[in-house]
């Protein structure tokens, strides 16, 4: 047992330090400190310099740019990334198509996108829920009818994220709708979102925001080269990649930045007898915050210096779960700091209500996101009841 | 940062985990054990002697072992996995720490010797009666009575008070808190012991010009050293409560698996296995913090007094939501005596209450919020 880091550790450590503060525009960082919405071309910007240095895709094989990291050093990596400012690479090319094109495409498929995919010169869009599989994402309902080179695909996705940016777009489509198991009926297809036929439609959120979108797909032809892997093994991908998608989802970094934030902004309030700060509950509340995310970074310490014989820490599906937890009450807390202020939130710059305070109740609408996506909370539940619990 | 424990701590664990899995296999046991006093099973308290668990964190040249806070956490997990009600936290971590921190070189040699060879039992009375945790002691007194000095007052609940061989007592001193040995046959010293509701023992000890020896320097501030004590005993509990809380979540889990109503078993229902997630969620989070506290012990004890607030308080949290959780999936069966769980949750709600609850650890990380930016667990 050592509590400190190790001399390389620590000097690993130092390198990101100084990487993400200095070589990604402090324009941008900035931006992710107030909260600010990112354009497109900040988030290419910022994963293009990263991916000069070699930082964008560690987790993929060395050879399509991955680092032979240890699990510490990638949670050391990811840390230093929030604490810095530092947007994350695009989840759907870095932690998403990245490591399946990587792991099951065919060496023309790697060749063609794992390059151009790290380096986010395609950004990817993800096409797996549908208006009838959320949770349930086996019951998915697209269709790919193979005919000649291509498929014709036909159907609807949605919550797709960002899609008003994509290029590409991976998708979980029904190719034996007559398979023994509904799982067994499923492949996964990366389609060219300029293909005719496709279409995407914004769908406007409770915080008045522009962030997903439906993807329509009328007769839209596909070639089928475009196919990962084997044709209906894509449920298996599909785990594989679900299952990469909860280990980086708990956001321990950003939410230890923020709350530090609210420390400063509550200090700024003023109260009849001081400030916010002083308020002997606001005090608690953020220290039992505090000490919640503690408890939470040990947690994914463990889980990452555990890991390290391939097999996940049982504690990691504990990571997901909670840190979305605390990331929602840290923006709970924002909405509260801002009091009166929070409606605000039309207001532009020359107001005096500041900035953070007019998108505290945006944000915090926003976030009820965090316990859906990713796997929603619920099926976090089931599955520590059911892998860990054996229940 | 590493959380695993070498091959020598993993055969510690597994050698004390064979020693009181056969003392307590079955809760029978424990309850066996607990009906008379002691409270304990003084065959169980004497192998642990012989196998060094109650010399493991003193110095060698004290009678100890040499051991660190990493051993005492792995002894004081499996203490609580099975309930075990011999006093290691109380009378080796919290008493004897103290006589490691604050005595003579003659007192630790006797003192620490006896607590290490199982012969002579120590116990801490600190607490007084109807006063909230607190770091003082202001109802009993000490006063200098020509070469000697001698107690007044009332303490209690005094952990283990009846049985114990030697007393280390608070005592205000001019307005100061220092420490002083009692022996148990000493004059005016009155002892009524009591069973505790987690099956334990504790007493009311009156003191009347009762004869005491200064723990170290006569009459001496033991503020620093008592803090010292409470960290490592603060933390010590929080791993007890762990391995407790571990079985409890265990014993639940079984019970779901196995247990059927409406033809069916219990883990058929979501509303109960979501709950026995939400436990395991809980309890993982103590135990990190837990696992945590013994480095920063062990590595950096300038910080120790937060850190064992800070774990304390998770494994308050965590401690009572599993304990709670525990009997309510069971249902009825977990309100009895004869069934394990409700023991689980007795002996937690007692350590959460013994050197300062949830709330107390709270109040003292809220009035120092303002001093840093973020919490940092490596130095």
């Amino acid at each position: 047992m050592r509590l400190r880091l190790s001399d390389q550790d620590v000097a690993f450590r130092d390198e990101m330090r100084e990487f993400f503060t200095t070589q990604v525009p402090q324009e941008i960082r900035d931006k992710v400190r107030d909260r600010r919405e990112l354009t497109k071309d900040d988030i290419v910007q910022a994963q293009r310099v990263l991916n000069a240095g070699g930082l964008a895709v560690p987790g993929w094989p060395v050879e399509w740019g991955g680092k032979d990291w240890t699990n510490l050093q990638r949670h050391i990596w990811h840390e230093e990334m929030q604490l810095a400012c530092v947007p994350a690479p695009l989840a759907f090319n870095a932690s998403m198509i990245g490591p399946v094109i990587a792991a099951f495409g065919s060496q023309e498929i790697k060749e063609r996108f794992l390059p151009a995919t790290a380096n986010l010169d395609i950004w990817w869009s993800q096409g797996f829920s549908e208006p009838d599989a959320g949770s349930d994402l086996a019951s998915l309902r697209t269709t790919a009818v193979r005919d000649g080179d291509h498929y014709v695909v036909n159907g609807q996705k949605t919550w797709t994220t960002l899609g008003q940016y994509g290029d590409w777009i991976f998708t979980l489509v029904r190719t034996n709708p007559d398979a023994p198991k509904k799982q067994a009926g499923i492949s996964m297809l990366l389609i060219d979102m300029t293909t005719p036929g496709l279409t995407v439609r914004p769908i406007e959120l409770i915080d008045g925001g522009h962030e997903v979108n439906e993807v329509w797909f009328e007769d839209v032809r596909v070639p089928a080269e475009n196919l990962v892997g084997e044709e209906n093994a894509g449920w298996t991908y599909a785990k594989f990649l679900l299952g990469n998608e909860r280990v980086g989802v708990a956001p321990v970094g950003s939410s230890k930045r923020l709350l530090a934030q609210a420390k400063e902004h509550a200090r700024e309030i003023r109260t009849s007898s001081g400030t916010l700060l002083d308020d002997p509950l606001v005090a608690a509340r953020v220290a039992e915050l505090e000490n919640d995310l503690l408890a939470l970074e040990l947690t994914a310490l463990r889980v990452a210096a555990h890991s390290a014989d391939g097999k996940p820490h049982p504690a990691s599906s504990v990571l997901k779960l909670q840190g979305t937890v605390l990331q929602q009450a840290v923006t709970e807390l924002f909405v509260d700091l801002a009091g009166p202020d929070v409606v605000a939130s039309g207001a532009a710059d020359g107001s005096q209500v500041p900035h953070w305070a007019r998108v505290s109740a945006p944000q915090y609408l926003n976030y009820r996101k965090a316990s859906i996506y990713g796997g929603s909370n619920e099926v976090q539940r089931q599955i520590i009841a059911g892998t860990i619990l054996g229940l | 940062m590493d959380f695993t424990l070498d091959s020598e701590q993993l055969a510690l664990r597994d050698a004390v985990r064979g020693l009181l899995g056969k003392a307590y296999g079955s809760i029978d046991a424990r309850r066996d054990a607990t009906a008379s006093d002691p409270g304990f099973d003084e065959k169980t308290w004497s192998r642990l002697a012989d196998m060094g668990v109650l010399a493991l964190p003193f110095a060698e040249e004290d009678g100890g072992v040499g051991a660190g806070p990493a051993e005492v956490m792995v002894v004081a997990e499996e203490v609580g996995r099975v309930l075990a009600p011999e006093p290691f936290v109380e009378a080796v971590v919290l008493a004897g720490g103290l006589v490691a921190a604050q005595g003579t070189a003659e007192q630790r040699a006797e003192l620490i010797g006896g607590l290490a060879a199982g012969e002579s039992l120590l116990a801490l009375a600190h607490l007084e009666p109807g006063r909230h945790w607190s770091a003082g002691a202001p109802d009993v007194t000490a006063t200098r009575s020509g070469d000697g000095w001698t107690l007044d007052g009332v303490k209690e609940p005094v952990l283990h008070g009846a049985r114990a061989d030697v007393l280390l007592v608070t005592a205000a001193v001019e307005g100061r808190t220092a420490l002083f040995v009692v022996r148990a046959d000493a004059g005016g010293l009155e002892r009524t012991g009591y069973r505790t509701f987690d099956g334990s023992r504790a007493a009311h000890v009156r003191f009347i010009s009762t004869p005491a020896e200064p723990l170290g320097e006569p009459g001496a501030d033991a503020t620093a050293a008592l803090e010292a004590a409470l960290a490592a005993a603060r933390v010590a509990y929080a791993h007890e409560s762990v391995g407790a809380m571990a079985t409890a979540l265990e014993t639940t889990s079984e019970y779901l698996r196995t247990r059927k109503q409406f033809g069916v078993p219990l883990k058929t229902f979501q509303a109960l296995t979501f709950r026995a997630a939400d436990m395991y969620v809980s309890l993982e989070l103590a135990r990190s913090a837990a696992a945590w506290a013994t480095l920063v012990l062990a590595d950096e004890p300038e910080r120790a007094p937060e850190a064992a607030r800070r774990a304390a308080f998770q494994v308050s949290k965590a401690g009572r939501h599993v304990g709670q959780e525990a009997i309510q999936l069971h249902g009825g069966i977990g309100m009895t005596a004869e069934y394990s769980v409700g023991h689980y949750t007795a002996r937690l709600t007692a350590i959460d209450h013994l050197l300062g609850d949830g709330s107390d650890h709270l109040r003292h990380l809220a009035a120092s919020v303002s001093d840093h930016g973020v919490v940092e667990p490596m130095p």
